[in-house]
């Protein structure tokens, strides 16, 4: 075969190159909207800055942290994800330990009861007429509770518990008559740090990046979460400056460059955005990398 | 004591074993099963409570949802409810096979999730290139780097593809525009909407698709590799003969997993990315439930499309194991 030309020092030399160039490809958008933040608008619309910031300026930021809107979005944002992720391990951690001891009678069909969930369901409409039915339209709980917990967690987290909390020690707890209740709080939850911290995570994240709940079950602006706002911001009105102009401007030529100072200065609050609403995430991503790669890791030993 | 041997005799799967130890009242053992319950249950109470918040949820998010996907076939009127509502049958369905957009909105799923498909072997060539490298600050930093893009949100996402592609400011045009081409208005012309779309997803997801490979790459035995190495195979033998085959059932999982989301992937995306000048191309059955159903209130049609859409799903996924099974030993079930 040719391949043996190919010596393993030119094959090591030659992989390392491309594993280069695609972590370069991969990065290079990020930079860019760091970038793109904080140099001055006309230099980004114009190609001019392409890789480092030019002639800095904060003015976006500014502009970004004196909206109000914006500062409301994060605010929901937080107590949705706080409130969300507290109701989903209070839900799931007790269900998948239940589902992981032997004791619990009926455990094929509860199984399948939640797995069936993962083939089928209702689909949007159903799903929008039960949380309207449940009057939970334009209040937090239509965030938090339609995916409150999924078939795929409670899998995970059930053979978490299968795997790693020892038999014998739930039975000695029984022996010296601590009630289940007791046993789950004193002995199961803390030895089960990592996947409290795992399903945590996952859904933390779920929730701070999600919109689409937001987008059907929310009609009151005081509850948009930062994703609507960023839609807002980041979609909506760019769709409506390329197809229907820029509204309601004055003079023809007196205002046309204030209006294209204004499209510039409206691209720079794009970029400051993009930045301050994905901040939290990439601030904590390094330190938590070892979980989320965890959390793949544990889910994935089921399948 | 006593506790143990319950424990036994519940662990016990079958009825026949239980015959055999309750072989004189067998008449009697409806009763019994229910006596054991009941007892099992006076005992452990607490475990079958801790199922109860979850399985109402369920019960209440999920399984409503499914009996309520019965007014796909009837004509559905709030004031009468799901139950109250006429049946009228199949003409919901019917409606959508005829009308002039179907063939258009089902054709954009398909090759929208076929183009996505075809790339599902990336993140394992990534896999295996990242494999190949010594562990090492290099290695570190490429899997740091290229996982970072799996946590953007959609919106940002989008956004980021808007700012970019956008034919007077962007980055991509200026840059067109730098080496002598002219101007391309990628986000208005239905002919790039699916490579924007599936390749914006293949830079957020390459990465992070890499880890379960990488997991099931370490587990692969460093004696196969020594062995071929004394028989002078190459790296890229190895790869090929070694590497690759020890990865295959963890690779048919996934794609089966795969197929299983295969309608309803990137939906969200898809209604940031469209606009009304590339709709051509961008309808698929999702949005247009959400289009339907939400945004303009026919109900009963748009449960009819969407419970289309998840019976071309279920025969999809069930169509796909089998043909794994078949064909080798890893399949879902």
């Amino acid at each position: 075969m040719k391949k043996f030309g190919l010596s393993d020092k030119a094959f090591d030399i030659i992989n390392k190159i491309l594993v280069a160039i695609i972590t370069i490809v991969i990065l290079y958008p990020l930079i860019f909207v760091v970038s793109a933040s904080i140099s001055d608008p006309s230099a980004v619309s114009t190609g001019r800055m392409w890789l480092w910031p030019v002639d800095i300026t904060f003015d976006g930021f500014k502009l970004v942290l004196e909206n109000d809107a914006i500062w409301l979005g994060y605010r929901n944002t937080i107590f949705y994800t706080i409130v969300g992720t507290t109701l989903h391990l209070l839900v799931l951690l007790p269900c998948a330990y239940a589902l992981s001891r032997k004791e619990l009678k009926g455990k094929v069909l509860i199984m399948w009861f939640i797995l069936f969930t993962m083939l089928f369901n209702g689909g949007m409409i159903p799903t929008y007429l039960v949380v309207k039915g449940l009057g939970m339209l334009d209040t937090m709980w239509a965030i938090v509770i339609p995916g409150l917990v999924g078939a795929w967690s409670v899998l995970v987290a059930r053979a978490f518990f299968q795997q790693s909390i020892p038999d014998q020690l739930v039975e000695a707890s029984k022996i010296d008559g601590a009630s289940d209740f007791k046993i789950f709080i004193r002995v199961v939850l803390p030895l089960s740090m990592p996947i409290i911290a795992v399903m945590a995570l996952f859904h933390a994240v779920g929730l701070w990046n999600q919109y689409f709940s937001a987008l059907i079950y929310l009609s009151d602006e005081n509850l948009y979460p930062l994703q609507l706002i960023l839609r807002e911001i980041l979609i909506v009105n760019e769709a409506s400056a390329s197809a229907g102009g820029g509204g309601g401007a004055g003079g023809p030529a007196g205002s046309a460059g204030s209006f294209v100072e204004q499209v510039k200065l409206a691209a720079q609050v794009k970029y400051a955005v993009i930045i301050i609403s994905t901040l939290p995430l990439l601030i904590i991503y390094p330190f938590l990398q070892r979980f989320f790669v965890k959390g793949v890791l544990i889910g994935s030993v089921k399948e | 004591m006593g506790v143990r041997q319950e424990k036994v005799e519940e662990f016990v799967p079958l009825d026949d074993k239980k015959k055999a130890l309750k072989k004189p009242d067998k008449p009697k053992k409806p009763k019994t099963k229910f006596k054991d319950f009941k007892k099992n249950f006076s005992q452990n109470w607490q475990l079958y409570a801790f199922l109860l918040p979850a399985l109402s949820f369920f019960f209440i998010l999920h399984y409503i949802p499914m009996y309520g996907v019965q007014i796909a076939f009837k004509d559905f009127f709030a004031t009468m409810g799901i139950w109250g509502s006429p049946w009228i049958g199949f003409d919901h369905f019917e409606r959508f096979f005829d009308s002039y957009y179907f063939f258009r909105i089902l054709k954009n799923t398909l090759i929208l999730n076929i183009y996505e498909l075809a790339l599902f072997p990336l993140p394992i060539i990534f896999a295996l290139m990242l494999n190949e490298l010594k562990n090492g600050p290099f290695k570190k930093w490429s899997q740091t780097l290229t996982y970072a893009p799996h946590f953007i949100s959609v919106v940002v996402l989008v956004g980021m593809i808007l700012a970019f592609l956008d034919p007077i400011t962007g980055l991509v045009n200026n840059a067109i525009v730098w080496v002598g081409g002219e101007s391309v208005p990628f986000l208005t012309d239905p002919d790039w909407f699916r490579h924007i779309f599936v390749w914006s997803g293949q830079w957020q997801a390459l990465g992070w698709g890499t880890i379960i490979y990488l997991a099931a790459l370490a587990g692969v035995n460093p004696e196969l590799h020594e062995a071929a190495k004394v028989d002078g195979a190459s790296r890229i033998q190895r790869i090929m003969h070694i590497n690759i085959p020890s990865i295959l059932p963890t690779v048919v999982v996934l794609f089966i997993l795969n197929i299983g989301n295969f309608m309803a992937i990137g939906f969200e995306k898809v209604l940031l990315l469209q606009n009304s000048l590339n709709s051509e191309t961008s309808d698929i059955i999702a949005t247009f439930v959400y289009e339907t159903g939400l945004l303009e209130g026919q109900y009963s049609f748009a449960s009819a499309i969407g419970l289309f859409e998840s019976a071309l799903n279920i025969i999809l996924l069930v169509t796909v194991n089998w043909i794994a099974r078949k064909t080798s030993e890893n399949s879902l079930w």
